[in-house]
């Protein structure tokens, strides 16, 4: 299994960042078209993130990144800006799957969460659980996801996984 | 010898073919039901066009409701519905229940007999967990999670840690479920049970109608729980008879069944509560936020617009009227429901009283249809989020709280605890 190295530029939310704050209800009706829905993600915290983000960029929130609905738009906005991954202390459970289902990677470390700062460039390694900051001379290890959860993530969704494999290896 | 098992673990053990799975294990389970409703099914869709077999592993076990965004406000959802009810013909869904013929889902499944105690339920809305009110292990999971079940009938599951809730105690008049659950909200967070399986018990929970068990289950994804549970029990099958056809499979917990941990409640002197915007845990008495003028009443939701809540409110409104300047928007959460309230003459209250009674669906609970809120203005409603901008203006204010304090305030124009409309 070979990731592509993440690396990128950190946009730093709190705690409890919600779907309806990620992507509000009101757009996700009017369209399913990813492009137009990204230009409003995370509007509800920062207006601009849409114009601001990089491919590659890195969210780095507090406890419980992607809580309520269980809408699927979210992580899928947030990787159709070519977010990176999102590194947080926790996260809402729904959410974490669904990013894993649209190849989104998520990774919790509460250390990084604490210590990251807006702008800091991260690296981080999915299969090895390392985190570095090299501007803060820091570097964080995390518990890897399991093997499953990895190989849905590089094959790019579950539904790219299960093209190729036809079914779960657990 | 091991140690016994939990209703959860019980249930995830069965559907995975196993003799016991363990908390933080991952397994690959059969899933007894899957839902969808008009705005995940369309993403479902898509991802399921993507995956290599376009036929549905089992038409029987998928049920699609429409109930978000109907009747249709736009062209686009319009457009969006057509490709769902194209989809149920062409793959032969028969549980299919479109304007008119059913309602909000997490009422229309229970209440049309879709969902068995000991089932393994997955539904592409947050609010699926409703389902273990029944007894079930149901769960909210995404649209690609649903386009994978569609093919296969199969999906990963992480074994939740259990925790057991005892709730003892009675409640006083005009206090309910919904007061129980927005104070365990504000005991423990929003991410208090994050990952987790509740599994209700204790007299409370024993006394308890079907209505506020659904209620109580429906709101533990807010606290960031995978599921809520309450083992099936006289209530329960006693709710299922005449609904369900065929034998039952019902599980329980074993003896001796090891909890990741206990929460113990007492609801004796429970106040009703009021979870403040813009986070639902963020919960206070009602004494601490009575008189605060409100704009907006909602009464409806998956949360709490069934028999149970529309009775209570009905028992404030009737002789009464919703005070000027206030507008308050009932919605039964079924066809079944609103049939029942018309018979027990509920619906004319509520219209007496100056209420607007609306066809069942999920309103203005998430901001995407009607009764929406201008900048500035507040809401006192049954549903069961407050979150900035989910029901109209990122500048409105939403309080959740039970229909007979939806009710009581809709009277008064101001936040108002119900006992001193309807008296102690």
């Amino acid at each position: 299994m070979v990731f592509k190295p993440i690396k990128g530029r950190v946009w730093k939310f709190g705690d409890d960042v919600n779907t309806d704050v990620i992507i509000p209800g009101k757009y996700k009706f009017k369209t399913l078209n990813m492009k137009e829905l990204a230009e409003h993600a995370m509007e509800g915290l920062d207006p601009n993130f849409s114009k601001k983000a990089k491919p590659g960029d890195v969210i780095v929130a507090g406890k419980n990144f992607g809580c309520g609905s269980s809408r699927e738009h979210a992580p899928r906005v947030l990787k159709e800006l070519g977010i990176g991954a999102v590194v947080a202390e926790s996260f809402a459970r729904i959410f974490f799957r669904n990013a894993i289902n649209v190849g989104l990677p998520v990774l919790e470390s509460k250390e990084a969460s604490k210590e990251t700062r807006e702008g800091d460039i991260l690296e981080i390694d999915l299969e090895a659980g390392v985190i570095k900051n090299r501007e803060a001379e820091r570097s964080y290890n995390f518990r890897p996801l399991p093997s499953v959860l990895l190989d849905i993530l590089q094959s790019g969704g579950l539904v790219e996984y299960l093209k190729k494999k036809g079914t779960y290896v657990l | 010898m091991s140690s016994g098992l939990t209703l959860t673990e019980k249930i995830l053990a069965r559907a995975s073919g196993l003799p016991r799975v363990e908390a933080g294990g991952y397994v690959e389970a059969e899933v007894d039901l899957v839902m969808m409703h008009d705005l995940t099914g369309p993403l479902a869709l898509d991802a399921f066009e993507r995956l290599v077999e376009r036929r549905v592993w089992n038409p029987g076990r998928v049920v699609v409701v429409f109930d978000h965004q109907v009747p249709a406000d736009t062209v686009r959802s319009a457009e969006l519905q057509r490709r769902l009810r194209r989809f149920v013909a062409e793959y032969g869904v028969r549980n299919f229940y479109d304007v008119g013929k059913g309602g909000i889902c997490h009422e229309v499944l229970p209440e049309k007999g879709h969902v068995k105690p000991g089932d393994l339920v997955v539904g592409a809305d947050s609010h699926t967990c409703t389902y273990g009110a029944l007894g079930a292990f149901a769960t909210g999971v995404g649209s690609t999670d649903v386009a994978a079940v569609l093919a296969q009938g199969r999906l990963w599951f992480r074994v939740p840690e259990t925790v057991r809730v005892v709730v003892e105690g009675r409640f006083q008049r005009y206090v309910s479920a919904k007061d129980l659950i927005l104070h365990m909200a504000g005991c423990l967070g929003e991410d208090g049970a994050n990952y987790k399986s509740l599994e209700f018990t204790g007299s409370t929970v024993g006394k308890m109608g079907m209505d506020g068990r659904m209620t109580l289950c429906n709101m533990v994804v807010e606290l960031g729980a995978k599921a809520g549970l309450v083992p099936p029990d006289g209530v329960t099958f006693r709710y299922l008879e005449g609904r369900v056809a065929g034998s039952l499979r019902p599980l329980y917990p074993d003896e001796g069944a090891e909890y990741e941990g206990e929460l113990s409640f007492s609801v004796d002197s429970l106040e009703p509560q009021v979870a403040c915007p813009p986070r639902v845990a963020n919960v206070k008495p009602v004494g601490e936020v009575a008189g605060l003028p409100v704009d907006q009443a909602v009464l409806g939701s998956c949360t709490n617009g069934r028999m149970d809540d529309l009775r209570e409110a009905a028992g404030l409104l009737r002789g009464r009227r919703v005070k000027d300047g206030v507008r308050m928007i009932v919605l039964p959460a079924s066809q079944e429901i609103y049939l029942r309230a018309l018979e027990e003459g509920l619906l004319e209250v509520f219209a007496r009283a100056g209420a607007a009674v609306g066809p069942p669906n999920c309103g203005p609970c998430l901001g995407g249809h009607f009764g929406l809120l201008a900048e500035g203005e507040v809401c006192i409603s049954s549903t069961n989020r407050n979150f900035t901008g989910r029901m109209g203006s990122p500048g409105a204010k939403v309080y959740l709280a039970s229909p007979a304090t939806v009710a009581a305030s809709a009277v008064t124009g101001r936040i108002t605890d119900p006992r001193e409309v309807g008296g102690r």
